[in-house]
C-alpha cells in the first residue's frame, strides 16, 4: 500500500506527459475523424531528437523545439500520403510508422540512448518529483506547459485556419464547398498532431532519462484511452473546447493512476498492454452497442416489468 | 455567366460498370437566368451540377464562369464562384459546429484562411440579421450545434450559407426533395425570395413538374447525360405538366414511367 502511494506522484507526472501526447491524438481522432497511427513512431522520433541534441551540446529548449519539428515532418510525410497519394489515413500512418522505425534508429545510432540527469540540465525527470524545489517539480513544469499547450490550441481552433480543419474533420464536402483545400487541412492537422506528440516523447525521454526504438509502441492505444476516459468522465461537465483538452489530459492521469493501482494489486506488468487494449476496445465499441442493442435492452426492460406486474395485461 | 461546352463525363471507363453519364453538354446561362432542370433518375442532372463544382475533373469539355475558364480548378477553389445546396440536410452544414460558425465559414468562402479570428463581433450582428428573416428563430440559437437543428431547419441555413457571400451561380441539387412537403414548401419559397433579392442566377434540379414549370424563367430537360428541350419565357410559362410528361415519353422512346415523376405531379 505505501509503495502504492508512493507511486502515485510519478503516475500523475507520467501522466500528464502522455496528456499532451493524448491531446495530440485528441487534434487527429475527434478533430479530423482521422485515426492517425503516425504517432507511435513520431514519439520516438521526438525523444530520439530531443536526448540526441542534448547529448550533443545543445540547449534543453532547442532540442525539443527541434523535436517538435522533427514530429511535424513525420505528420507531413502522412500527410501527404494520405491527400496526395490516395493512401486511406490508417494505412498512411502505419507506413509512416514503419519507415520512422529506421529512422529513429539512424537518429540515435542504437535502440537505446541514454541521458543522465546529473550531467544534462534536463527540464523533467523522475527525479524531480520529490525533494526538489517547487519551481523544478516535474509535475508543476508538465502542468504549466500543458496549460500554455491548451491556451495556443483554444487560440488556433478559433481562427479562421484553425475552423476550417474543424470543418474539414466534420463534414469534408461541406468544407470543400464552402472553399476550404480540405487536403491542405488534413496535413496541416497531421503536422500539428505529430508535432505535438514528439514533443511529448522529448518529454518522456528526459523524466525517463534515455530514448528507447519501442518508447511509442502502442502510443495509439494509450492516447486513445486518455481521449477516451477524458470523455466518459469529464464529457458532461466539459463543454468548453479548452476544457474538453483539460479533460484528456486528466483522462491521461486516470490512465497512469488506474494503471499504477493494477500493478499494485500484483498484475505482471506483462499483461499491461493487453489490458489497455481490450479497455480501448471496450469503449471504442460502445457507441456500436448503444445503437444495436439499445432498444433490444429497452425491450428486455419493459418484458421483465411486465413479469413483475404479473398477468395484468 | 455559365458557359458550359461539350462537357462529357463516364464513370468506371473500361468496367461492366462503365457509365456515360453526361454525352456533351452544352448550356449557356445568361445573367439572373434562374434555371430548373427536370430529368428521371439517372439522366445525369446531379452529375451536371457536380461537373460544374468540381468534385471529379470532367473527360472532355470547358466550363467558363464570367468569362473565366474554371475547368482546370479544383473544388475548393471553384467554391469561390459557387453556391451549392445539396439534397441531403446533413451534407451542407457541419454538425458539429455552432450556428454562426458554419456562417462565418460561408462568409469566407473565395477568401484565404488565415490566423485571424475565426468570427468576429460585427459578423454575430449581420449573422442575427440574415437568420432573423428566415422566420425560424435560429437568431436566438446562434451558438447552437448545427446537429441538433431539424432537416428544414438545416436546409434553410444551409441556403443562408450558399447565399451569404453572394454567388456567382447557385446551384441547388433537388434541395427540397428530402423534406416533407410544409417543409419543402417553406424552403422553397425562401429560394425564391433569396434569389429574386439578391438577382442570382441559378441551376435548381427538381423532380417537381409543376415547381419546374412554375419557378424561374428557364427550364431545361436532360436525358442520358445530354440536355434534350430548352425553354425559356413566355413558352414556359405556358407549359403543363401534360407536355413535359410528354417529351419525357418521347424521349424514352414511350417506355416511360417513372414513379417518382408521376407522383410528383
Amino acid at each position: 500500500m505505501l509503495s502504492l502511494i508512493n507511486a502515485l506522484p510519478g503516475a500523475v507526472a507520467q501522466g500528464l506527459i502522455w496528456g499532451i501526447m493524448a491531446i495530440g491524438v485528441y487534434i487527429t481522432y475527434r478533430i479530423l475523424d482521422i485515426a492517425d497511427l503516425t504517432v507511435d513512431g513520431s514519439l520516438c522520433t521526438g525523444g530520439a531528437v530531443c536526448v540526441m541534441m542534448m547529448l550533443g551540446g545543445q540547449n534543453v529548449w532547442v532540442s525539443m523545439g527541434a523535436a517538435l519539428l522533427a514530429g511535424m515532418v513525420t505528420g507531413l510525410a502522412t500527410g501527404v500520403l494520405h491527400t496526395f497519394a490516395g493512401i486511406p489515413a490508417i494505412l498512411a500512418g502505419i507506413l509512416t510508422q514503419l519507415g520512422l522505425y529506421s529512422v529513429n534508429l539512424e537518429i540515435m545510432g542504437k535502440a537505446n540512448q541514454a541521458i543522465n540527469v546529473d550531467k544534462f540540465s534536463l527540464l523533467v525527470s523522475l527525479r524531480f518529483i520529490k525533494g526538489v524545489p517547487v519551481f523544478k517539480n516535474t509535475i508543476l513544469i508538465v502542468a504549466l506547459v500543458i496549460l500554455a499547450l491548451i491556451a495556443v490550441l483554444y487560440w488556433f481552433f478559433g481562427t479562421e485556419l484553425g475552423c476550417s480543419l474543424r470543418a474539414t474533420g466534420c463534414n469534408d464536402k461541406m468544407a470543400r464547398a464552402q472553399g476550404i483545400n480540405t487536403d491542405l487541412a488534413r496535413v496541416l492537422g497531421l503536422m500539428l498532431s505529430n508535432g505535438l506528440v514528439a514533443f511529448a516523447g522529448a518529454l518522456l525521454s528526459q523524466y525517463q532519462g534515455f530514448a528507447d526504438i519501442n518508447m511509442g509502441r502502442g502510443a495509439i492505444v494509450i492516447g486513445l484511452a486518455a481521449v477516451i476516459i477524458g470523455e466518459a468522465v469529464f464529457g458532461r461537465i466539459f463543454r468548453n473546447f479548452a476544457l474538453r483538452l483539460l479533460g484528456v489530459a486528466f483522462g491521461s492521469i486516470i490512465y497512469y493512476l488506474v494503471l499504477q493501482v493494477v500493478i499494485a494489486m500484483g498484475l505482471d506488468a506483462n499483461w499491461l498492454k493487453l489490458l489497455s487494449a481490450l479497455v480501448v476496445a471496450v469503449f471504442l465499441g460502445i457507441p456500436t452497442w448503444n445503437d444495436r442493442y439499445a432498444k433490444l435492452f429497452k425491450d428486455m426492460g419493459r418484458g421483465s416489468g411486465r413479469t413483475e406486474r404479473g398477468g395484468i395485461d | 455567366m455559365l458557359e458550359a461546352r461539350n462537357i462529357v463525363k463516364t464513370f468506371n471507363v473500361g468496367t461492366v460498370n462503365e457509365k456515360k453519364a453526361l454525352r456533351g453538354i452544352n448550356l449557356t446561362l445568361e445573367d439572373g437566368d434562374f434555371v430548373t432542370v427536370i430529368g428521371g433518375n439517372g439522366a445525369g442532372k446531379s452529375t451536371f451540377l457536380n461537373a460544374i463544382s468540381g468534385v471529379w475533373p470532367v473527360d472532355r469539355g470547358q466550363i467558363i464562369i464570367e468569362g473565366k475558364d474554371i475547368t482546370g480548378l479544383p473544388e475548393h477553389k471553384r467554391a469561390a464562384f459557387l453556391g451549392r445546396v445539396f439534397q441531403d440536410p446533413m451534407t451542407g452544414t457541419a454538425a458539429d459546429m455552432g450556428i454562426e460558425e458554419n456562417l462565418a465559414l460561408a462568409f469566407r468562402r473565395g477568401g484565404r484562411r488565415t490566423l485571424k479570428s475565426g468570427i468576429t463581433g460585427s459578423e454575430r450582428a449581420l449573422y442575427k440579421d440574415v437568420l432573423s428573416r428566415l422566420g425560424l428563430g435560429l437568431q436566438s440559437r446562434m451558438t447552437t450545434k448545427v446537429g441538433l437543428l431539424s432537416g428544414g431547419q438545416r436546409q434553410a441555413l444551409t441556403l443562408l450559407m450558399a447565399t451569404l457571400k453572394q454567388p456567382k451561380l447557385l446551384l441547388l441539387d433537388e434541395h427540397t426533395a428530402a423534406l416533407d412537403p410544409k417543409t419543402a414548401k417553406k424552403v422553397l419559397e425562401l429560394t425564391e425570395e433569396i434569389v429574386e433579392d439578391q438577382h442570382l442566377t441559378a441551376l435548381m434540379v427538381t423532380h417537381n413538374m409543376k415547381d419546374a414549370i412554375r419557378i424561374g424563367n428557364r427550364l431545361i430537360m436532360m436525358h442520358e447525360g445530354q440536355i434534350i428541350y430548352d425553354v425559356s419565357g413566355e413558352a414556359k410559362k405556358a407549359l403543363h405538366v401534360s407536355d413535359l410528361l410528354q417529351k419525357f415519353e418521347e424521349a424514352s422512346g414511350g417506355g416511360f414511367a417513372n414513379d417518382r415523376m408521376m407522383l410528383a405531379k
